[in-house]
């Protein structure tokens, strides 16, 4: 089973970080939240391997292991 | 014109157990005559079961209600005798359209699958439904089986005695009483059985109110559900066009929660909303129009003592997805088997456990996807509304998203794994008809499966044999032997054998799955048979 990557795997993380602040720059709150979901959406749709998915979702949350479940 | 449905088909008559000294005995009583009613009674009576139905109507059921019914229900009806009419006058489709805001975000096709007597889905009004099920209590009745129907007859009193249930029944002659060993309750979401009895109904309320106009019309549109998330003419909320057989089209209007039912009911207002949506010259005669609320729950069982609830009375769910008349129907094929048996003194009374467990498990599945379909439709939080707008604008141009977008996911049957009935497995065959599965239809050379079997057991045997007749504990199971040699398109194989060279399926009565194994043998049948009617665990 493939486990979620939570080493830097991104070439670049500084050039990405920037292009990703530069996509929002003049977008309002509303639609930066918009923007955020379809890409999420997007995302997940590319991974596609539901218990990667679930593991994303579980590490995003920052709860400490012992919290889990 | 009077319509169908402003006609009295079983008018009240006097019954000579009204004149009775003491209460008449009927081994079934059904209360409620809508679909989940008559199919339960039809059912009993073509096993020869006697069955009494009362309701307080004579009517059928009063505009469409009900609209969708789905490949299994269809196959029920065939088994009951009435699939065809329903078939020839159901409107198919395949094609639906999603709409967002002021544009088409994408079309789908159903892409039915091919091997199947059955369409996936008919759109039939619930009058014609009823009319046809009625058409089926006459036929039966001129055929001599033991069914009546008792219009006019509304029960005032129940009350459990140790043997029977003792009913009180309104007449306009005045009151009677009837005892029955069994009393099926299919009297709808508001069950007047279940409040009698005290019992909890509880659940999930959504607030919403949904406009329903059933309009005549000589339109142009093609033969496709269309449904639109927040349009021009239905701000923030969401609509739907669906056509029924006569030019009658469904349109569903959201309308939130607060609102002024009376001033929406008012026909300028409709044809406000009708114009809006369809255009300002669109010509149209209203047939029906009603507002509804829904709620998403269920009993805590499905019998308590000698009564046993189906249908709307015992499950109720969101009308996204057309599973509730569907799933009604997988109650009472579910039920009619075993109380023959039981009244037969075949099967232990707790055989009706099993009924709770399957239709139970049923019911939750329906609820599941029932509210989720509610969730994406009518979003409840900030963050809920903008994923699902996200979903809607990334699907007019991403096929990735398209499975996503969910106004109604459209009922399927229920396989029911962990069931106490089912028996062993067999290592190799196809999932879909794994112990608990609805039998999956297949053409054979003269016909199609599912016509072979239903209404008692059977071992259906693929290129391997089985007995042709079987008794096993005073129950009977019939061999039906087949062969892929006859099977063109390899459906047979695809279904039922998988990566296994032969196959014998033990079927119940109601199509489906009990057992299956390589090959025959006599003491593993006769264990599974005993599983499956509840006799051993």
């Amino acid at each position: 089973m493939t486990e979620l990557n939570t080493t830097a795997n991104i070439a670049g993380p500084d050039e990405f970080y920037a292009e990703l602040l530069a996509v929002h720059e003049d977008l309002s709150k509303a639609e930066s939240d918009a923007f955020n979901a379809r890409l999420i959406l997007l995302l997940a749709n590319h991974i596609g391997d539901r218990a990667v998915l679930s593991q994303a979702l579980r590490a995003a949350s920052l709860k400490k292991r012992d919290e889990e479940n | 014109m009077s319509k169908i449905f402003e006609t009295p088909l079983y008018p009240y008559t006097r019954s000579t157990d009204q004149d009775a000294a003491e209460p008449a005995q009927h081994p079934v009583i059904v209360v409620g005559a809508g679909p989940i009613g008559l199919a339960a009674a039809i059912d009993l009576a073509m096993q020869d079961v006697a069955v009494v139905v009362v309701d307080d109507n004579d009517k059928v059921s009063w505009g469409s209600r009900a609209i969708c019914f789905a490949k299994r229900p269809l196959e029920i009806l065939d088994r009951l005798g009435c699939g065809d009419p329903m078939v020839d006058k159901g409107v198919m489709w395949n094609l639906g359209k999603v709409y967002f805001d002021e544009r088409q975000v994408f079309g789908f096709n159903l892409l039915p699958e091919d091997g199947h007597k059955r369409p996936a889905f008919i759109n039939l009004q619930q009058y014609y439904f009823e009319q046809y099920l009625i058409d089926r209590v006459r036929q039966l009745q001129a055929e001599g089986k033991p069914i009546e129907l008792r219009g006019g007859n509304k029960v005032l009193e129940v009350a459990q005695k140790e043997d029977c249930v003792d009913l009180t029944i309104g007449t306009p002659d005045g009151p009677y009483r009837l005892h029955a060993d069994w009393l099926i309750a299919c009297d709808g979401a508001a069950s007047p059985i279940r409040n009698m009895m005290g019992l909890d109904f509880v659940g999930r309320v959504f607030e919403d109110n949904f406009l329903i106009a059933d309009v005549i019309m000589d339109a142009e549109f093609p033969t496709e559900r269309w449904f639109w998330f927040d349009p021009p003419f239905n701000r923030g909320q969401s609509a739907l066009l669906h056509k029924q057989p006569d030019n009658v089209w469904r349109i569903d209007f959201q309308l939130g929660w607060d609102i002024d039912r009376d001033e929406e009911l008012k026909a300028e207002n409709i044809d406000r909303r009708l114009k809006a949506m369809l255009g300002e010259d669109i010509k149209y005669e209203l047939e029906w129009s009603s507002i509804y609320t829904f709620q998403c729950r269920r009993m805590d069982r499905f019998h308590e003592g000698r009564v046993i609830f189906a249908g709307d009375a015992a499950h109720q769910v969101s009308p996204f997805g057309a599973r509730g008349a569907n799933s009604g129907l997988q109650d009472t094929d579910n039920l009619g088997w075993k109380l023959k048996l039981i009244l037969d003194g075949k099967a232990p009374e707790s055989l009706l456990d099993s009924y709770d467990v399957e239709r139970i498990h049923g019911a939750d599945e329906n609820i599941l996807n029932s509210s989720r379909s509610t969730d994406f439709i009518t979003p409840k939080s900030e963050i809920s509304r903008i994923f699902r707008d996200a979903v809607l604008d990334l699907s007019e141009r991403y096929e990735a998203t398209r499975p996503m977008v969910n106004s109604g996911r459209l009922s399927v049957p229920c396989t029911y794994d962990g069931s106490p009935l089912n028996g062993p497995d067999c290592d190799g065959m196809p999932e879909r008809t794994r112990p608990g599965s609805p039998m999956v239809d297949a053409p054979l050379p003269n016909g199609w499966l599912l016509d072979r079997l239903g209404s008692g057991f059977y071992l259906v045997a693929i290129d391997t044999d089985v007995p042709e007749t079987l008794e096993i504990d005073g129950v009977g199971i019939t061999g039906l032997r087949l062969s892929t040699d006859g099977d063109a398109d390899g459906y047979l194989h695809q279904r039922y054998l998988g990566e296994a060279k032969s196959a014998v399926y033990l079927v119940r009565p109601d199509q489906h799955v009990a057992a299956r194994w390589i090959s025959y043998d006599e003491a593993e049948t006769a264990g599974a048979l005993r599983k499956a009617i509840g006799r051993s665990r």
